[in-house]
């Protein structure tokens, strides 16, 4: 039990954790459709997270709701993983972030969609609907960008130099992942991530973009350890809940 | 036989007899430059009013207290957007492109709603925001709806629907605040004190000192007073205020027998001030606006260039 509910954590801070970047870029897009397009995947995002809030909340029976999950957690009791929590740096780095964690997405709730975890597989199927527009909005803007001016295919370059390193731990098994592939509750992360790569391979040839050659990799969130970025980012979330604990928003 | 062109005076009778038989006046039909300068400003203020909007809320989705309410605020800001999409796309029709807006926006010759010059403080401003302010504008639009010009008319359609889900939506936020710990009960309070004012100034200065009411009531362009939307407002919004235990902060207030309340007047300084660039936030909003426009523009470049994607 304790792996299953650590697994839908993943999960749903994963989507959280990138719901919250995207929402600080709410009224600083390039336009105002790209304003609506980047809220869309926010709300979600956030939708996905809450639904398996509620759902870890129940099975816990603790008595605690959805909200206490997102809302009353320790930096170390999150466990997404270490990419989405990165900054806005700029729009190639916010559209990289996003290219790489749809085509995680789409690849994980494909596969998820045959859990025997009756919960899971429901939210694969309702999911993949919606990851699928986010993975054709991120791979065309790569492409957008890449085919574009110089200067966008250098700035998203560098973007995509900056954060492959954080892509590996999508994949990197943990006890949680393995018990949950094992028992038919999880996905193979072997099989998602030749997929995944797949997909960026695919797009970076459209593109014209080079995966970078580097091997170092940066771990950690899916274990709770992570980067400085997540402390701000929980501080500011969860200060109303923090410093008015009684009250019922 | 030949066919003599109309003259101008014969044009705008015409003109003049369509809007008084309640026909919409559309994008290519002739209509006289002060009426298509009337809707290039009125239009466009409204547009930017709705984008430099979102700014203030934008300012609290990372602080939105719970999921349920996060989702609302972002789905509302979205709406918002989509409103200046929509209005945008109507003042385009009249042949001025966004670009060019956006521009006058910058350079300070086109002005937006002054009611975001005010900063939203604490939580209870979203819930403010949306009661107070999308009311007032709501007040507005409702009898925009019918506006002569049609492209306009037909945009504000689908916006008052929305708005009138967000005015619903903040108001619950304000009574869920008053139902809570005394804490919120003072945030709700607070909020209420700051956007009172701005809200009521939203309808604009009295209709004797507004320049721009004459021709725009003649036309159908604007369908009723300012004064009257604003009394419509108040005699509305009061009774709500009371129903939740929150006091508007107007020390004059009084019932009158015909329904109606007795108020103060707004301060007019301070209204005037804030339209001409010294409200507490008038050169955050803008400076925000044109950095972003500033910073995205390898974006839009970019996309230009690259085209459609086939």
């Amino acid at each position: 039990m304790e792996n299953k509910l650590k697994y839908y954590l993943q999960i749903a801070d994963n989507a959280l954790i990138l719901s919250h970047r995207l929402s600080e870029y709410c009224s600083r897009a390039p336009f105002l459709e790209e304003d609506l397009a980047n809220t869309n995947v926010a709300l979600d995002l956030i939708g996905l997270a809450e639904s398996v809030y509620e759902e870890y909340a129940k099975i816990e029976n603790k008595g605690n709701c959805g909200d206490d999950i997102a809302y009353r957690r320790k930096e170390t009791e999150f466990y997404n993983v270490t990419l989405v929590e990165q900054p806005n740096h700029d729009f190639a780095h916010i559209m990289v972030r996003q290219f790489f964690t749809d085509a995680f997405h789409y690849n994980f709730f494909f596969e998820l969609c045959k859990s025997k975890d009756h919960f899971l597989a429901a939210l694969a199927k309702k999911s993949i609907k919606e990851v699928t527009y986010h993975l054709r909005r991120s791979s065309e803007w790569m492409i957008r960008l890449g085919k574009g001016t110089e200067e966008a295919s250098q700035r998203t370059q560098k973007a995509i130099d900056h954060l492959w390193k954080y892509t590996p731990e999508f994949f990197i098994e943990n006890c949680t992942d393995i018990e949950m592939n094992q028992n038919g509750m999880g996905v193979d992360l072997q099989i998602v991530q030749a997929n995944w790569k797949q997909k960026i391979s695919e797009i970076f040839y459209m593109s014209q973009f080079n995966i970078p050659s580097t091997d170092f990799l940066i771990k950690g969130g899916k274990e709770g350890l992570h980067s400085e970025n997540l402390g701000y980012i929980l501080c500011e979330m969860q200060f109303l809940p923090n410093k008015y604990p009684d009250a019922k928003w | 036989m030949k066919t003599e062109a109309l003259s101008k005076e014969e044009l705008l009778l015409a003109f003049e007899e369509k809007i008084n038989s309640e026909q919409k006046i559309e994008p290519l039909d002739w209509m006289p430059d002060e009426y298509r300068n009337h809707l290039i400003r009125q239009i466009s203020q409204h547009a930017h009013s709705e984008v430099i909007g979102m700014q203030p809320e934008g300012n609290w989705i990372t602080r939105a207290p719970s999921l349920r309410s996060k989702k609302i605020l972002l789905a509302k800001i979205q709406d918002e957007g989509g409103h200046g999409l929509y209005l945008y796309s109507a003042a385009e029709t009249l042949g001025v492109s966004r670009d060019q807006y956006i521009q006058w926006l910058h350079e300070g010759k086109a002005k937006y709603a002054s009611v975001f010059n005010y900063p939203a403080l604490n939580w209870a401003d979203m819930g403010a925001i949306g009661w107070l302010v999308d009311g007032a504008a709501i007040t507005n639009q409702v009898s925009l709806q019918r506006t002569s010009y049609g492209p306009y008319s037909r945009a504000m359609v689908r916006i008052c629907k929305e708005e009138s889900f967000h005015q619903r939506q903040g108001y619950e936020i304000m009574w869920k605040m008053m139902e809570g710990t005394k804490d919120q009960q003072q945030m709700a309070q607070d909020a209420l004190n700051r956007w009172w004012w701005p809200a009521l100034m939203m309808f604009g200065p009295h209709d004797g000192d507004s320049p721009h009411t004459s021709n725009a009531m003649k036309w159908k362009i604007k369908r009723e007073t300012n004064d009257i939307l604003r009394e419509k407002f108040i005699n509305k919004t009061i009774p709500q205020a009371e129903l939740i235990g929150l006091k508007v902060p107007d020390t004059q207030i009084e019932l009158l027998s015909d329904g109606s309340y007795k108020h103060s007047d707004i301060n007019w300084d301070e209204f005037w001030q804030v339209v001409n660039g010294n409200g507490p936030c008038n050169a955050q909003r803008l400076a925000h606006h044109i950095q972003v426009h500033n910073e995205g523009a390898w974006v839009r470049e970019s996309a230009n260039l690259s085209g459609n994607l086939e």
